[in-house]
């Protein structure tokens, strides 16, 4: 059962995508069929596709996170732009130590970033029942600009960005690029590892973790049996926040090796909702809708390429599965009508 | 430049930047209202703008001329009362989660206008400027009263004025007609209203699907009024303004309406501080945030407490107690 409804809503999802495809005068087939060609055929997009992997598993690690104690982060896309600049600009501003000090020092820059941006919305739930959705909104607007007049300010560059991170602090790597024909490919995928296991064993081996897990099946029954709710919420929302804050040092010091002024969010923290619900919450779910999620888009290239189609269709496609999880309640009644049917013949 | 002379630049521009706000906030009011949490503002929103640019540019073509963004801003309106159905059905038949729901309703509303517009202009990520806008003008007569005839009536559009008006309908119907009694009532208690009779399905599909509606014509006068062409930056942000004015005003049409209005004040102060003294020496960077904080600084209650409707977000299910 578990199994069975990330399984339905991601064949749901593409088979609505199949349908606008022919609406639109376009072969799904060929489309379909160029994204799994580029990823499992040709070594670029196999490492692109894992280096859009990083983020996104880091990012849904942090909504399910959050999930998983009851809060709905959709503050995960500002988090993770406070990050990224924090991880960029410790980078620059620091320029000189060894790369086994600044890089650690770089990334950890990131998360506690992301971190604080967190901190904010989990205080205000816990002290003045503020909801998380809608303070995580307009954090995610605060940062998108903070972040902009920030580096136009203090950090910029000719073509609208900061200046390019020293190779001290840079998690790039010639040898995994070669190894898959020039893609961006980085040792950041060591990273999210890690934070998927942090993840498992914050949650299911640690007393706080179990106390985390408790607030968010029942703040009442948790607080009945002397848990400290408030101080459980915001320490939930600051690791939350460091797992997005550290989607935001990947990309600074792996992908990219700097920061752009950005005009509009990355959508990275809102695929990372889809990744979670997707996911179910769990680690190793994160890691596969985060593979298919990252396929998706980096196929959606090639699939632009072969076929035509827009690569805004995949973001369609994701959209639809979140409906079709979100729907699960549905699929589970049609579940159990369709195999109580085939009982009774 | 004295402060009579501000105020002629500021309130015109406050007027027609707040005009979207206050249509796509109300229709916030009614979604909530009824008990469904409305996330999805901001993709209604983009549905909205990208009904009424496709919409304005065919019927130019068409011959329609200065009618055409009106006639736009109609279509608009049921593009986004149909394209809300999904919200109504995924989150009050389903069950779903309606924050959920409503987030994914964003998500496919900006994936699929941008497939679209690349769709219908070979790949182009943008429509074509439209071509009769709904302009800036002065309001015969009114503009030629003294003092406030600048304020208030030079330089500025119908859609603020109907936008205002709508305001003070939605209350009306809220709180003057059964209709509006029965809304809110599966708004604040569904097991009660379902006991009188009230079909609680029903009425929060009419709350939702009225917010698609209001959400469509905001996100189409954008359009029509200020950007005038539609692209993957036209609606940044605006849909989540309305949401946070719909709070700022206590779930009620006339505060989500003056709420908009602060919102379109602040964001016609970041367009406009250029032109004010003092006010350009400011980083327009705290113009720009400020609308987000301030959201902040009122939901923490120092403004008082702003209450949402109390079955608002949970899903009903009929039969549970």
């Amino acid at each position: 059962m578990t199994l069975l409804i990330p399984l339905v809503s991601v064949l749901l999802g593409l088979l609505c995508g199949a349908v606008i495809m022919i609406a639109g005068g376009y072969n799904p087939l060929l489309a379909y069929g160029s994204i799994i060609q580029s990823i499992f055929l040709q070594p670029y997009y196999a490492g692109e596709t894992i280096r859009a992997m990083i983020p996104l598993v880091l990012s849904g690690l942090a909504v399910a996170f959050a999930f998983r104690t009851g809060l709905f982060n959709i503050g995960v896309e500002g988090q993770l732009m406070v990050g990224w600049l924090a991880s960029v600009a410790c980078a620059i501003e620091l320029d000189g130590p060894p790369k086994f000090i600044l890089l650690p020092l770089s990334i950890i820059a990131g998360g506690v970033a992301g971190g604080l941006w967190g901190y904010l919305p989990g205080l205000l739930k816990a002290k003045f029942k503020v909801h998380e959705v809608i303070s995580t909104i307009m954090m995610n607007y605060i940062a998108l600009y903070l972040t902009a007049s920030l580096i136009r300010n203090f950090l910029y560059t000719q073509g609208e960005r900061t200046p390019t991170i020293p190779s001290s602090a840079s998690l790039a790597s010639n040898f995994l690029a070669n190894l898959t024909q020039g893609s961006r490919l980085h040792w950041g995928f060591i990273v999210a590892i890690i934070a998927v296991v942090v993840m498992w064993f914050i949650l299911w081996r640690t007393t706080l973790g179990f106390e985390l897990r408790s607030v968010g099946f029942s703040p009442d029954a948790s607080r009945y049996a002397g848990m400290n709710v408030g101080r459980n919420i915001v320490l939930s929302m600051v690791i939350s926040g460091i797992f997005a804050g550290l989607a935001g040092a990947m990309e600074g010091l792996g992908t990219y090796q700097y920061m752009m002024i950005n005009s509009s969010f990355t959508g990275i923290g809102f695929n990372g909702i889809a990744v979670a619900l997707l996911g179910m919450n769990t680690p190793i779910g994160v890691v596969l809708a985060g593979a298919l999620f990252a396929g998706l888009q980096t196929g959606g290239l090639t699939m632009q390429a072969v076929a035509g189609v827009p690569t805004d269709l995949i973001q369609v496609v994701i959209a639809l599965i979140i409906f079709f999880v979100g729907s699960s309640y549905v699929i589970k009644w049609a579940w159990l009508r369709l195999s109580r049917r085939g009982h009774q013949s | 430049m004295s402060f009579y002379e501000v105020l002629t630049i500021i309130i015109p521009s406050t007027l027609l930047t707040a005009a979207p706000l206050i249509f796509t906030s109300l229709g916030g009011v009614f979604s909530e209202r009824s008990g469904v949490v409305n996330i999805g503002l901001e993709g209604l929103m983009w549905v909205g703008a990208f009904t009424g640019a496709i919409a304005t540019l065919f019927l130019q073509q068409a011959g329609l001329g200065q009618a055409s963004p009106w006639i736009a801003i109609l279509i608009a309106a049921i593009a986004g009362g149909l394209f809300s159905l999904i919200h109504a059905v995924v989150s009050i038949s389903f069950h779903a989660d309606q924050t959920v729901s409503g987030v994914a309703l964003n998500f496919l509303a900006q994936g699929l206008t941008i497939y679209l517009v690349k769709m219908i202009y070979n790949g182009q990520g943008q429509t074509p400027y439209i071509a009769n806008n709904i302009d800036k003008i002065s309001i015969p007569v009114l503009h030629n009263i003294p003092i406030i005839g600048p304020i208030f009536f030079q330089q500025v559009t119908y859609t603020s004025y109907l936008a205002i008006l709508a305001s003070f309908v939605v209350w009306y119907v809220l709180f003057k007609t059964p209709f509006g009694l029965r809304l809110r009532s599966v708004g604040e208690h569904p097991e009660a209203a379902d006991t009188l009779g009230i079909s609680v399905t029903k009425m929060r599909y009419i709350g939702v699907m009225l917010s698609g509606v209001m959400g469509g014509i905001g996100g189409a006068v954008y359009l029509v009024t200020i950007t005038s062409n539609f692209n993957i930056s036209t609606i940044a942000g605006q849909g989540f303004l309305a949401l946070a004015a719909m709070i700022f005003g206590k779930w009620h049409p006339i505060g989500a309406m003056l709420g908009s209005l602060f919102f379109g004040f602040a964001q016609s102060l970041s367009i406009t501080s250029q032109q004010i003294p003092y006010l350009d020496r400011l980083p327009s960077v705290i113009l720009l945030i400020a609308p987000y904080v301030l959201t902040l600084i009122v939901l923490t209650g120092f403004v008082g407490r702003a209450e949402a409707p109390k079955a608002d977000g949970i899903p009903y299910f009929k039969g549970q107690r």
